[in-house]
């Protein structure tokens, strides 16, 4: 049977180092079932996230020969085995142990985004009605995994560190599906600015070239939640109009 | 002793899946503080991979849908082992459960009027199956969880609960450790929730992921609950065989739903071979009729694929047995045939299925709008578990509630598709509800500390062996699954699974010898080490409970009994833990249904 080795980040918090692995490969393997099995047979203790093995539940985030991916939806066929295939943890996010970071800061990120808010139901019965057309847009949004990758090559997070100050792609991408869902009346232009540090993003796009769910990230979420915030800050006239019909562009 | 952190909730919810956080949003609505503990990241539960849809009889898209046509399918599905009045209660309760979650920001496919779009499901008779696309799962947790982060509920991530704390009869807590450092915790509540989910880690070929070792229901086993229904393991038809890494890996019964067939290597429609008597008036009879049935054709019925999931699985298992198989040993399944019948095909399909397009394409190298799929039976869920009242959701053991997948009844010998996700939402809600009550009713117990340095000292042990006197957690827990899926799996014989009842005796010795390498901090193989004990004891549960029904009934199947047996049709097995610590099964006779009821059963015949 063919093999392949596996160089894998090992340790934790205070340091660590690549381990080499050599496991038996076999067709259609992906990097998760590389990991399984040396996990399986020569290091039990090899801390890693997973749950679908399906590219469904965001878990399984790393980066393999540097490059961030999700390790369920990544075949060792389309990957050079000749030489060690390298894993290593996400690195925007404090480490924790091998293969897994501490993502909670997401979960607290997240908080700060103003709730959803419906506008009152459309029929006596309190439902509403949408058509699939003004859903689709929103629908694109809403497949997000919550894998994280976005965050992490973002430089805004990865390098600068701006964690308190900037929400991140993956929750721009939160706010611009409640900002355009049909039903929502809420207003979030003042903490996209403030709180949310919308501003920090200057459209480098590398969050889009990641999303494992082919999510236009900037596209069809960040540039128009920029406009919008341009739109109420620095149109006086286009502000009057909305206040008399709140969500006009919705 | 090793120390621990205490924390203090008045209801604790265990489990993040659609269960949990239904419940937690319910009981911290009701006024009571909440906290819920998950093993995974908060989102990552499996409810998050559901595909097809969620059932409600909303009668958006055919008006002749209401409650009574979804009650009596679902206890049709069930082969009326179901708890009627659970059935009830979810048919009657699931459209406004999926009504709220709309007012929560959830966004489904829609109608061409602005409605709740509904799709075909196997065994429901009208399209009833709200959905997004082959995403349902995680709109629905996203929703639920997105909804419940605003209201104070206290989310312990990571965190795994290894027993639960009794005072006197009543539950009072629960004792675990946080996986990222392994320090123990001590959840301090009045009421406990279970809402952990499955088994199906149990079997070698299966949808689930490492989650799902049935922790649920063992807890409540040892915590002195009765599981009832165990012998009901559900083997979804369709699993992915092809390549061996991704085997067992779902593919939603929503293909079928929109017009996918399944064929042996011949190019037969081997469906139409065997329709059971219960659904003879309900099925086509010819690929034109069924194909009319899944274009929404009001006056057709439903093509054989859409049979409910124990039929479809066994037949399946049949070609293959009898060597019309596919090369990789499973059958065909096309979508790809509907170019035929209609324009855009292709960009139909990659709407309707994404999920599975991209799942095929990226894993298999298998473009579904092109060629048929290669897919054999894998195991998806469990019927049974911790029985509880079907009103309040409370096990037998005062304190201690389950929703979801974990509970038994609602589903009875067989579920529908789609039936999981209404049960969640609609048992979730009341679980919350009424732990909350209870929470009211009930002061603090007290913590029985004892007990609780048995569970940490338990815990630690595999750390104090190695190689040389003890085994790595991993085998152990492979040679448990292959033995249940050669011995207790789709075909079930009793010598088998009493040999497999004796070979859960020895992986029982050798599972309390595992060693572990490493420490406490995120140490997957001391977590799988003390998922095994939970593994064990459900096992068994189900090898009892199997050998004890004597009859082929949903999806239990006897090859040494291959028929229905009426006397065995009025009762439910039901296992506990005896005053011995041995395992105890009884037939628990069914309750008589309500005369109303039985006539919307007889009425919709
Ligand atoms: C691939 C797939 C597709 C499916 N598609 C559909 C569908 O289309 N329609 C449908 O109706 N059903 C479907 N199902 C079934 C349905 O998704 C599940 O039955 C349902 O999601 C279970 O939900 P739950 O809330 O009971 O548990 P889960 O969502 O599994 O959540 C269990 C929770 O309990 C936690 N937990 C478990 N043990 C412990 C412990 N010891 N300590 C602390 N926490 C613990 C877990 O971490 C998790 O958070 C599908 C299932 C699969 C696998
Ligand atoms: S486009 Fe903006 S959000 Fe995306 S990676 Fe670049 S800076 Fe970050
Ligand atoms: S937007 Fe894409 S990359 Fe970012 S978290 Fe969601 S799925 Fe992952
Ligand atoms: S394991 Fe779920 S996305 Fe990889």
């Amino acid at each position: 049977m063919k093999t392949a080795t596996f160089k894998i980040w090992r340790g934790d918090a205070n340091g660590g180092k690549f381990v080499d692995y050599t496991t038996e490969v076999s067709e259609g393997m992906v990097v998760l079932d590389a990991v399984h099995r040396i996990q399986a047979t020569q290091a039990n203790d090899l801390a890693c996230r997973w749950n679908c093995k399906a590219g469904k539940c965001g878990s399984c985030s790393a980066e393999v020969n540097g490059l961030p991916r999700l390790m369920c939806m990544t075949r060792l066929n389309d990957l050079p085995l000749d030489k060690p295939v390298t894993l290593e943890p996400m690195k925007a996010f404090p480490h924790v142990k091998d293969l897994v970071t501490d993502v909670s800061w997401n979960f607290r990120a997240k908080k700060k985004i103003k709730p959803f808010k419906p506008r009152p139901p459309d029929t006596p019965d309190g439902t509403w009605r949408m058509a699939q057309s003004d859903v689709d847009r929103v629908q694109e949004f809403r497949k997000c995994i919550e894998c994280f990758l976005c965050q992490n090559v973002c430089h805004v997070l990865r390098e600068h560190k701006l964690h308190d100050e900037f929400i991140g792609p993956r929750f721009f991408v939160q706010v611009a599906a409640l900002e355009m869902h049909p039903l929502d009346i809420e207003d979030r232009t003042e903490e996209l600015k403030q709180a949310h540090g919308i501003g920090y993003c200057n459209i480098t796009k590398c969050c889009t070239k990641v999303c494992p769910e082919g999510i236009t990230i900037t596209d069809n979420a960040i540039i128009p939640l920029k406009e919008r915030v341009v739109d109420n800050f620095y149109d006086p006239l286009g502000k009057l109009v909305k206040l008399f019909r709140p969500k006009a562009q919705k | 002793m090793p120390e621990y952190q205490t924390f203090e909730h008045d209801v604790l919810v265990i489990g993040a899946g659609g269960a949990g956080l239904r419940a937690a949003i319910e009981a911290s609505a009701a006024g009571v503080s909440v906290g819920v503990v998950c093993k995974s990241l908060l989102g990552k539960a499996h409810t998050v991979m559901a595909e097809g849809g969620v059932a409600a009889a909303l009668a958006n898209v055919d008006e002749r849908d209401n409650w009574k046509v979804h009650f009596a399918d679902t206890m049709r599905g069930g082969q009326y082992l179901n708890n009627w009045r659970m059935a009830e209660l979810h048919a009657k309760e699931a459209p406004d459960r999926v009504r709220e979650l709309e007012a929560w920001g959830a966004l489904f496919d829609r109608t061409k009027d602005g409605r709740i779009l509904q799709r075909n499901f196997g065994g429901h008779k009208y399209p009833r199956l709200a959905h997004v696309g082959d995403r349902t799962g995680l709109e629905m947790i996203r929703t639920l969880q997105d909804h419940g982060v605003h209201r104070g509920i206290d989310v312990h991530m990571e965190c795994t609960v290894i027993t639960l704390l009794k005072d006197g009869d009543r539950v009072v807590g629960a004792f675990g450790y946080d996986r990222e450092r392994g320090r123990f915790r001590l959840f301090k509540a009045k009421a406990v929730v279970l809402a952990t989910g499955g088994i199906g880690r149990a079997y070698k070929i299966t949808s689930n992921s490492w989650e799902y070792t049935g922790d649920g229901q063992a807890l409540a086993y040892h915590a002195g609950a009765e599981l009832m229904d165990m012998e009901f393991v559900q083997f979804h038809p369709t699993g992915m065989v092809w390549p061996p890494s991704v085997q067992g890996i779902l593919v939603t019964e929503g293909v079928r739903g929109e017009g996918g067939v399944l064929q042996n290597k011949e190019g037969k429609r081997f469906m139409f071979d065997d329709i059971p008597e219960l659904y003879k008036n309900q099925t086509a009879d010819n690929p034109e009729e069924g194909w009319r049935y899944c274009q929404g054709d009001k006056e057709a019925r439903r093509p054989p694929e859409l049979l409910t999931r124990d039929h479809v699985a066994r037949c399946i298992v049949r070609e293959i047995k009898a060597g019309r198989g596919s090369a990789h040993g499973g059958v065909f399944l096309d979508i790809s045939w509907i170019k035929e019948k209609i324009p855009k095909a292709a960009e139909h399909i990659k709407k309707k299925l994404p999920s599975m397009y991209h799942q095929f394409k990226q894993l298999a190298d298998i473009d579904i709008t092109q060629e048929p799929m290669e897919v054999g039976p894998t195991t998806h869920y469990i019927m049974g578990g911790v029985r509880v009242d079907g009103d309040t959701q409370m096990s037998t053991v005062p304190g201690l509630f389950a929703a979801g997948e974990v509970a038994a009844g609602l589903h009875g010998a067989n579920r529908l598709g789609g039936n999981s996700l209404s049960d969640l939402l609609v048992f979730g809600q009341r679980a919350g509800k009424f732990a909350a009550q209870f929470a009211k009713e009930h002061g603090a117990g007290q913590i029985n500390v004892a007990q609780l340095e048995q569970a940490a000292q338990h815990a630690l042990e595999p750390f104090g062996r190695n190689e040389t006197n003890g085994e790595g957690p991993y085998q152990i827990q492979h040679a448990l699954q292959e033995m249940m899926q050669d011995l207790v799996g789709i075909v079930r014989k009793e010598d088998e699974m009493l040999r497999a009842l004796e070979g859960l005796q020895k992986l029982r010795k050798r599972g309390g010898q595992v060693a572990v390498p490493g420490n406490r901090e995120y140490n997957p193989g001391w977590h799988t080490a003390l998922d095994l004990d939970n593994l064990l004891t459900v096992s068994e549960a189900i090898a009892r409970a199997a050998v004890e029904r004597k009859e082929s009934r949903g999806a239990h199947f006897r090859e040494d009994y291959p028929n229905k047996d009426a006397a065995a049709g009025k009762f439910n097995i039901v296992v506990r833990k005896g005053t011995d610590g041995s395992m105890q099964v009884r037939r628990q006779p069914l309750s008589e249904m309500p005369a109303e009821l039985k006539q919307v059963v007889e009425d919709m015949k």
